[in-house]
């Protein structure tokens, strides 16, 4: 096994195609409408439509809930071309437990919403505009990602 | 104007949820492998969605004066404080956990993998709870001595 085989065992050129896809994606956006994609955001701006507190209703989120509903769906469709076409339908599964997937959720959502920005908000839009608390919030997530993915390997395996 | 703005936006999402969905970053397995250095491959993803980004970021202000369905380039909020540090670490610990982030969660919609519904839960149910707790909130108040 050289480095290559170990480092990227199940190849190389989807990632970087599909990384590619991903940031054209964002960057028509831009082009289109001057917006930055980010997908955190839409899980605070669509509570807007239900939950009335100040918070909730700021002209940020109210503003910005009804695109970012729509890029959603688009995200949905762009998914589910890939799915019927390349994968051909079969039904997708994952072996990481219930339990695991919500409270994980749960952290995701509530750190993502506190910072401000996830792997698309800080990962993508904001090292994209090379802005550096992107950079140092993108360093703690990676850092505190890796330590937990590992522990919970040896812990709950 | 307005039609033209929504398709541009379904189709830029489009590009987004296909390109999750051909780098397997939909698959929770994968993300976690990747945060165990079994396999590096989301490196290149996020890599090549930089570089794409850095350019469309830099070029498109310099060549329009404004985007084409639009008023004016945004710029992306970002700022180095108390509240951008805990709530990065947080999102690490619970995507270390899960291996389902914000993207990853919308676009598996598309494919059928309904187990990740439970994360897609959870982030929603962890967005609810942060906008409680920010200012304006009153799910808890701090008891006054």
């Amino acid at each position: 096994m050289n480095l290559y085989t170990s480092l990227f065992p199940h190849g190389w050129q989807h990632y970087l195609l599909g990384g590619v896809l991903i940031g054209t994606g964002v960057s028509l956006l831009f082009l289109f409408t001057g917006r930055i994609g980010g997908m955190s955001t839409l899980f605070s701006s669509t509570w807007s439509f239900a939950v009335q507190r100040p918070f909730f209703q700021q002209a940020r989120f109210v503003d910005s809930r009804n695109w970012r509903l729509v890029y959603a769906l688009g995200m949905i469709l762009g998914a589910m071309v890939w799915w019927l076409g390349w994968a051909g339908g079969a039904p997708q599964t994952t072996t990481v437990p219930a339990w695991q997937l919500a409270v994980g959720g749960f952290f995701v959502g509530y750190g993502a919403r506190l910072g401000n920005g996830c792997t698309s908000g800080h990962g993508i839009c904001g090292l994209g505009s090379l802005r550096w608390p992107s950079l140092m919030a993108v360093l703690t997530f990676m850092a505190t990602a890796f330590l937990t993915a590992n522990l919970a390997a040896k812990w709950l395996a | 104007m307005r039609a033209a703005r929504g398709l541009a936006t379904l189709l830029a999402g489009a590009l987004f949820g296909f390109g999750l969905a051909l780098s397997t970053m939909i698959r929770p397995e994968v993300v976690l492998g990747f945060l165990q250095f079994s396999d590096l491959g989301l490196m290149l993803v996020m890599g090549g969605a930089v570089l794409v980004v850095v350019l469309a970021y830099k070029l498109a202000p310099r060549l329009l004066s404004k985007p084409l369905l639009g008023d004016s380039f945004h710029a992306h909020p970002s700022a180095w404080n108390r509240d951008t540090a805990v709530g990065s670490a947080l999102f690490g610990v619970g995507w270390g956990l899960c291996g389902v982030c914000p993207g990853p969660a919308i676009a598996s919609l598309g494919t059928g993998n309904w187990s990740l519904l439970w994360a897609l839960g959870g982030i929603a149910l962890g967005a609810l709870v942060q906008g409680l707790r920010a200012n304006g909130g009153v799910l808890w108040t701090e008891p006054r001595a």
